[in-house]
């Protein structure tokens, strides 16, 4: 089977790569193991949040103290205020809502009742100017009887140092009596599936509205819209008070539908999403990938003019480390990273933890180094990149749109 | 010197420990979504099995709720093997007997060879109200079910009299396992698979004797008699694989996929020498076009608008890229990707009265799918996914290989050949 792109990884990176090169009329496939990482999504695209220790403000700015390896230092300062606007018009085109702007981080509120800075946000939360203040004065913490993935007790906590009076409530919904049998399943994923329906969403309004009575706004966990993409806005329009929604525990809601959108999109300028299935080698010649073999297509040729590897980093199995190697399991690609295991791990288990940075080798045009030479049409994008603490650095989202948007510019030359 | 064995405790054959509890799973299942009674994927493989492997009274009979349309495990990020753990607890734990109502409806090829015997008088009987309500009411096979039309002429039949003969003329040849429904019940499909074959260029062979895969066994729980089946498919396939060299093809999804994969996985019958040239007829043609052995030529006034619906074990096959290719190389079709969702009949399940609601529900989106659509048919590789969306939508369904043979230019597409 002959594409003119195939992109390994079907998650943020793969996809973002994939939508590129369908809008510029190339054919391509996407092959990914399993879902991915964007099941856990907070709802906020991160650029940078922290740098030398300190809070960023200004991403674009900060990003000039980062280490001459980071992923936005290896891409080019120069070209990435271009790729911060060109992925948000991408994921715009796609169908998402975004607020927020590349120059200037806002705030959302954490599970953990804390501010944290970010760079785009889903329309489904809110987004501060400030991280001291907070607009209202009393909140009304409303939960459902049952859902234990959402905890209130850190949200009013947290709220108290803003100077906001917080008040928690239970809701109960017949609707989810039947999910509540099963107490493993009163998910949110289940409780949104509840929702999708639209039969429950009038009548849980009615409760909010009455509960809410006195208070300023009203705090709910974001368990609206998993498949129905209009069900957030309409609970929005029902209940009177401002609604401000936080993540609960993952599998996360808005994430899941932000996956589901981007694959959309994808297939509707004509890619092909192959789910379920593993890469598992490829076949080089004089320094080219000429195809790839998959667990499913067996000896059906993967044939394609450029590769892009977006296969993630250690959560989703793009590199692996075992009690004594680390590789990148599919080409056995070099790895940006220290052979002896001792120094992979800092003990306190908070600090910068060395195997965090650890990923594929890439040239200066990220084309994947193999043996110390680059293989011509294989090019890495994402987590699966070393060179940087995404969960440190608040950088996760933006490495990978932005490495991948600069490695389908690379082919698109 | 004696010598020292690890003996790890509490490791199972399967996967499980690679579960990271994410319960990515559980937001694919489609039974959890409509049936609360279920546990759901990920209580009832991994977590359920770490239970089990503790204690077997931990199994819940709650589990034969599963359909085994195995979308978990195309989720799962970690490649845990949901749906077997769960097909495999059943078979090791369930203490619920089958039912007689489970042995016929599981026994596709007895009930097939007597009932396309006397055709015309069960077709009318099962047909009739009152009898359905019998059945509804003593075997509780559901009063909703039509049962499929059994056939006058087995597919068997029809070959031996009409097409052996002509399938020596061929230099090339395959077998084809046709299954218990285009034998007893829909012989033209396998017509049309041999006209497609024969215009590839290809003599098409029946096995020395096929049985029935025995999907349907292992889901009515009669392990051993699957397993019996099981043994005796691979050694026919053997024959024409191994001995004649010659490779095996169907025209089922489900079928193919229990003797690639439930074979080993859950009978644990080996079929390595078998599994890779054991497959789909529109993967065995794809591969010839794709590397260009083979061109076809269609006919210039083939104008259809086609929606393709993904069987569950397609999905997990992850195949239906062939059959979808194969349709778009038509000039005159219009393909729209369904949404891949499951039909909610998942082969004998949806004709249990218990299961009835359930298969009705979780198939609603999809017939909301096709029902929009607008298109003139539907195209399926699954045999029950066509009864179940006959039966619950307006629209017909024709299988990609009897489209196939519809489309193509037989003449013109020998002569490319011949030449
Ligand atoms: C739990 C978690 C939460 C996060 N939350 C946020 C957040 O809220 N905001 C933020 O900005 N960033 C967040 N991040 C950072 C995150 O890493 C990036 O934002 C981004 O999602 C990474 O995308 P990716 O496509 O590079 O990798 P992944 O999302 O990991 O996708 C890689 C894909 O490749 C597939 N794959 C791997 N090997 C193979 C193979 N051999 N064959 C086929 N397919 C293969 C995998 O199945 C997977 O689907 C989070 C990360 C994690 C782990
Ligand atoms: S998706 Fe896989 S890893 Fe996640 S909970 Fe389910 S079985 Fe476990
Ligand atoms: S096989 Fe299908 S029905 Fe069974 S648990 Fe998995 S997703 Fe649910």
């Amino acid at each position: 089977m002959k594409f003119d792109n195939i992109i390994i990884g079907g998650g943020l990176s793969g996809l973002t790569c994939g939508i590129k090169l369908a809008e510029q009329g190339k054919k391509c496939a996407i092959v990914s193991s399993g879902q991915s990482a964007i099941h856990f999504f907070s709802g906020s695209f991160d650029l940078l949040g922290k740098a030398n220790g300190e809070e960023v403000t200004n991403p674009l700015e900060s990003m000039k103290s980062l280490p001459e390896n980071h992923p936005y230092k290896r891409v080019g300062l120069d070209k990435i205020e271009r790729l911060t606007n060109d992925a948000l018009h991408l994921l715009v085109r796609s169908g998402l809502n975004l607020n927020g702007q590349a120059d200037r981080n806002h705030y959302t509120l954490t599970p953990m009742g804390v501010m944290k800075p970010t760079w785009l946000t889903l329309s489904d939360f809110t987004s501060f100017d400030q991280k001291d203040s907070f607009p209202w004065k009393k909140a009304v913490i409303l939960n459902f009887s049952g859902f234990l993935d959402f905890h209130t007790l850190f949200i009013k906590d947290g709220l108290k140092k803003l100077d906001v009076q917080a008040q928690i409530k239970t809701v109960s919904m017949k609707q989810f009596e039947a999910i509540r049998k099963n107490p493993s399943e009163m998910r949110s994923t289940n409780i949104a599936k509840e929702f999708d329906k639209e039969n429950a969403i009038e009548e849980f309004a009615q409760k909010a509205n009455v509960l809410s009575d006195g208070f300023d706004v009203v705090i709910l966990p974001a368990v609206f819209g998993l498949f129905n993409k209009t069900i957030a806005d309409k609970l929005k329009e029902k209940i009177e008070k401002p609604v401000l929604l936080l993540p609960a525990i993952p599998p996360s809601v808005p994430g899941i539908r932000t996956q589901i959108t981007l694959r959309e999109r994808f297939q509707e300028l004509g890619g092909t999403y192959l789910l379920g299935d593993n890469v598992e080698e490829g076949v080089f010649e004089n320094g080219r990938l000429l195809e790839i073999r998959t667990n499913n297509h067996g000896d059906i040729k993967f044939e394609a003019d450029q590769f892009i590897l977006a296969s993630g980093s250690f959560y989703s199995k793009g590199i692996v480390a075992t009690h004594d190697k680390l590789y990148e399991p599919i080409f056995g690609l070099d790895i940006d990273g220290d052979s002896n295991r001792e120094k992979w791990f800092d003990e306190k288990i908070f600090n910068d933890q060395a195997f965090m940075h650890y990923g594929v080798k890439t040239d200066q045009k990220f084309r994947a180094l193999m043996n110390g030479e680059p293989v011509e049409n294989l090019y890495v994008a994402g987590s699966v990149l070393g060179g940087a603490n995404p969960l440190k650095e608040g950088s996760g989202a933006g490495i990978s749109l932005l490495t991948s948007l600069h490695a389908a510019e690379q082919i698109l030359k | 010197m004696k010598k020292e064995i690890f003996e790890p405790y509490n490791v199972s054959d399967n996967n499980f420990e690679q579960c990271v509890k994410c319960t990515i799973c559980t937001v694919y299942c489609p039974v959890l979504e409509v049936n609360p009674d279920y546990p759901g994927p990920k209580q009832s493989g991994p977590d359920g099995e770490r239970m089990r492997l503790k204690d077997p009274a931990f199994y819940d009979e709650a589990l034969k709720l599963c359909l085994n349309c195995k979308r978990c495990e195309v989720a799962c990020p970690s490649g845990v093997k949901i749906g077997d753990i769960i097909q495999s607890a059943r078979i090791k734990y369930s203490k619920s007997k089958p039912k007689l109502r489970d042995m016929i409806l599981a026994n596709t090829d007895i009930v097939g060879t007597m009932a396309s015997t006397f055709a015309p008088i069960v077709n009318t009987a099962v047909a009739l109200k009152p009898v359905r309500k019998v059945m509804d009411s003593v075997l509780k096979i559901d009063h909703h079910r039509m049962f499929p039309k059994y056939t006058g002429l087995r597919f068997e039949t029809w070959y031996r009299r009409y097409a052996e003969k002509k399938q020596q003329e061929f230099k090339k040849h395959v077998s084809y396992f046709h299954g218990c429904y285009v034998n007893y019940n829909f012989p033209q499909q396998g017509k049309d698979l041999i006209k497609v074959m024969n215009a590839a260029g290809y003599g098409v062979h029946l096995l020395e004797k096929e049985k029935c895969c025995g999907v349907a066994l292992i889901s009515n729980g009669l392990i051993k008699q699957a397993t019996k089946q099981a043994k005796h498919n691979v050694e026919a396939f053997k024959k024409s694989i191994v001995d004649k060299k010659m490779p095996v093809i169907s025209t089922s999804s489900t079928c193919i996929f229990t003797i690639r994969d439930e074979y080993p996985h859950l009978l644990g019958v080996k079929n390595e020498e078998i599994r890779n040239d054991s497959e789909l007829a529109t993967r065995f043609i794809f591969r010839l076009i794709d590397e260009g052995k083979l061109n076809l030529v269609f006919k210039k006034n083939y104008k259809k608008r086609i929606a393709y619906h993904t069987p569950c074990h397609m999905e997990k096959l992850g195949w239906s890229i062939y059959s979808t290719s194969l349709l778009k190389m038509i000039p005159g079709v219009e393909l729209v990707q369904l949404e891949s969702q499951c039909c909610g009949i998942a082969g004998t399940y949806g004709f249990k009265k218990e299961n009835y609601q359930t298969s009705q529900e979780v198939g609603k989106p999809l017939f909301d799918q096709i029902e929009n659509s607008k298109v003139d048919f539907v195209a399926t590789d699954c045999e029950t996914c066509k009864w179940q969306i006959e039966m619950s939508t307006s629209s017909k369904v024709q299988h990609p290989i009897s489209i196939l043979a519809e489309a193509i230019d037989v003449e013109a597409t020998m002569k490319l050949w011949q030449k």
